[in-house]
């Protein structure tokens, strides 16, 4: 395996979309409820702890080989929004294109074939990770770390909020980001045993409205 | 400490009695979880749990079972609120719904609110094993704290299964002890109430409910599969049963 | 090992000139420009002078969701399931330079959905100098800028303004009003661009798109040749 290939897959530029999404952020700006790098820490930390964790346990659970079907349909029941299921697919079918061009291989393409509409982005992230012969762990920690570094990015560009704050929080939440990373590919592995059932199924009510309400409006500069 | 906590266990079996109404041959169960059989409303049997006692409390093992048989309906709701509270026991209480429905039966789980009470450590799992044609309405309430008191600890997991298949599978952790950003902006930001209504319809692979938007605060949201989620967050229970049964009303 | 099989399931590389069923696409071109230089004017006029002989389609990518994706549609130029939105994040650059993959999706769709088509076009959100299209994304790009936002602009260069397959200057009938020599910025235009095409044109009068669309014609020849 490389270690460098996790560093290419986790680079905020490789191209596979996430630019345009802001995780969140931009429904919870517009409420009021991020209006410093105060709010954004608190919702970071939120949103690792329940969408990021469960992104970090599918993810892994596909390198450690569970049927990406199963772990599909496992993102699905943990994804009660049909605004933020469909942004999950279209990330998942954006990412497996850069994923093809970076590391061709049969299960990719399997991936590809069998989800034309696209498959939930953490479950398409551990099967690139797979691919490029990364462990369940790196992976994990990928899911994770974009779970908290979009909507940091997004709400610098929100808010113009100072980057330097932005990154402070980044680093702050490095520590937690650990355990999480721990914890999801301890789930991951009871899954392989036990079914993609088995996966946390942490939930933030208000990402998941957050993404309803935003999907709503006529005018807005991210897509979910 | 050697307390043990409370077991207990109450069961309800719903069966079609082959005149079109629904019999009870099965209403087990004692305590804090007691159900009654009362007044019915056409053609279903209604059911009341009962707590003659209050929890549960640290160390309490509560488990509740429904099944309603093919053809038959059946309607639960609870006389007051279940209040958890901090026990004499050590660890976590626990409490766990299992409800089961059959081909062409109907369940409505309507039981009044949970609150978590300061100090208490309560785990809820909710299992709901739907087949296929049949129909169920499930609402959970969590209050978190009593009027101006923080919150315990409270952990609740809702499954819903149609047909085999998890059409959801959502956890709420929150209070103290729980991770962290939970009353942020991505979870609860400050909100003391939260609800999930569940309703499962076979019309619905028909036909999907659209979703749409309450306020900023509540959603009703077409699942992957033939049901429905309305989730909410809101200031107090009032507000919150206000925008869930407002709804379910738009379900029609 | 898994080279051997390119044409399985959505294309993998984006310049791909075939589709996965193995037709050959529609020809992408990409009009960029900075803002309120006519782009979105200019897309709608292409598309009144094309469609009754192209089967074509238009993704936008505006800074706001669907502003310029609305106007095509009040303006009724295409019907809407011709006309695609792409969210940019505050980024229009970034989607069609550096992350190109949301525009990839939207262009795949369009010929899924509507296809076949001859032609798409690709408008960027308004943008700065240096904004340019991804040869992954198109395979020609539009630049576009206009007279009254300066007739130094040229003479500036930058890589749209030096790069892009065909110059737009626009709204030539404002240059009395806003001071602009016109000659001054066809003559540093032909300086900057080593050969490559200028158009200067009004949309208000004279021959108004055609000279871009016979450019467009000029484009879609080579490419179904």
């Amino acid at each position: 395996m490389s270690r460098a290939a996790l560093l290419v897959l986790a680079d905020g530029r490789f191209p596979a979309g996430g630019h345009a999404h802001s995780g969140g952020a931009e429904a919870a700006v517009k409420a009021g409820r991020i209006t410093s790098a105060a709010g954004l820490e608190d919702f970071c930390r939120g949103r690792l702890h329940t969408a990021g964790l469960v992104a970090g346990a599918l993810a892994a659970a596909a390198v450690l080989g569970v049927p990406p079907g199963d772990l599909d349909a496992a993102a699905d029941a943990r994804t009660p929004s049909p605004a933020l299921r469909g942004a999950a697919r279209r990330l998942g079918r954006q990412l497996v294109r850069a994923a093809r061009a970076s590391w061709p291989s049969a299960e990719l393409d399997a991936l590809a074939r069998d989800f034309p509409k696209g498959a939930h982005h953490p479950v398409v992230l551990g099967v690139t990770a797979r691919a490029a012969g990364l462990a369940p762990v790196d992976a994990a920690y990928c899911a994770l770390y974009e779970s908290v570094s979009g909507p940091a990015t997004a709400t610098v560009r929100l808010l113009s909020l100072d980057p330097f704050e932005a990154t402070g929080v980044l680093a702050r939440l490095a520590p937690e980001l650990d355990r999480a990373a721990d914890t999801a590919v301890e789930a991951a592995r009871w899954a392989l045993d036990e079914g993609a059932g088995a996966l946390p199924a942490a939930s933030g009510p208000l990402l998941e409205l957050g993404a309803e309400w935003h999907a709503g409006w006529p005018v807005r500069l991210f897509a979910s | 400490m050697t307390a043990a906590g409370v077991r207990a266990h109450a069961r309800i079996v719903a069966r079609a009695d082959g005149r079109g109404g629904t019999a009870l041959p099965v209403l087990d169960g004692a305590g804090p979880l007691a159900p009654r059989r009362t007044r019915a409303s056409g053609d279903g049997a209604r059911v009341m749990l009962v707590g003659a006692m209050s929890g549960p409390l640290g160390g309490d093992r509560f488990r509740v079972e429904a099944r309603v048989e093919e053809g038959a309906r059946l309607s639960v709701g609870s006389a007051a609120a279940t209040l958890a509270l901090p026990g004499q026991a050590k660890g976590e209480a626990r409490y766990a719904v299992r409800l089961d429905v059959a081909r062409g039966a109907e369940l409505h789980w309507l039981p009044e609110q949970l609150i978590s009470a300061a100090g208490s450590d309560l785990s809820v799992t909710t299992r709901a094993e739907v087949a296929a044609g049949a129909r169920l309405v499930l609402r959970e309430e969590q209050v978190l704290g009593r009027v101006g008191e923080e919150p315990g600890r409270l952990t609740s997991r809702l499954t819903v299964r149609v047909a085999g298949r998890t059409v959801l599978d959502q956890e709420l952790r929150c209070g103290p002890g729980a991770p962290g950003g939970w009353d942020g902006p991505a979870v609860l930001a400050g909100h003391r109430s939260v609800g999930q209504l569940v309703v499962v319809r076979p019309e619905f692979a028909e036909r999907p409910a659209e979703a749409r938007t309450l306020g900023e605060c509540a959603a009703l949201m077409p699942l992957a599969g033939p049901a429905v989620l309305v989730s909410a967050v809101a200031p107090d229970a009032l507000a919150l049963r206000r925008v869930l049964d407002e709804a379910l009303a738009l379900l029609g | 090992m898994h080279l051997d099989h390119p044409h399985h399931g959505p294309a993998a590389v984006s310049a791909d000139a075939h589709r996965p069923d193995g037709s050959r696409r529609a020809l992408r071109i990409g009009l960029g420009g900075p803002v309120g230089s006519g782009k979105t004017a200019t897309v709608a006029a292409l598309c009144r002078a094309l469609r009754d002989e192209l089967s074509l389609a238009v993704v936008t990518n505006d800074i706001y969701t669907r502003e310029d994706a609305e106007f095509l549609l009040r303006e009724a130029v295409l019907p809407p399931e011709r006309i695609a939105a792409v969210e940019t994040g505050a980024c229009p650059h970034t989607a069609i330079r550096d992350d190109i993959s949301a525009n990839l999706e939207a262009v795949e769709d369009l010929e899924d959905t509507v296809g076949p088509l001859d032609l798409i076009l690709v408008e960027s959100g308004g943008d700065n100098l240096t904004a340019t299209f991804s040869k992954g994304l198109v395979d020609a790009q539009v630049f576009v800028i206009d007279v009254a936002g300066g007739d130094d602009i040229p003479r500036k260069g930058g890589p749209g303004v030096t790069t892009a397959d065909l110059l737009v200057v626009n709204k030539t009938d404002l240059a009395p009003y806003v001071g602009s020599d016109l000659a001054r910025m066809a003559a540093d235009a032909k300086a900057q661009r080593a050969g490559l095409p200028v158009v200067l044109q009004s949309l208000r009068g004279g021959t108004g798109v055609a000279d871009v669309a016979a450019w467009v014609r000029e484009r879609l020849a080579a490419w179904t040749a």
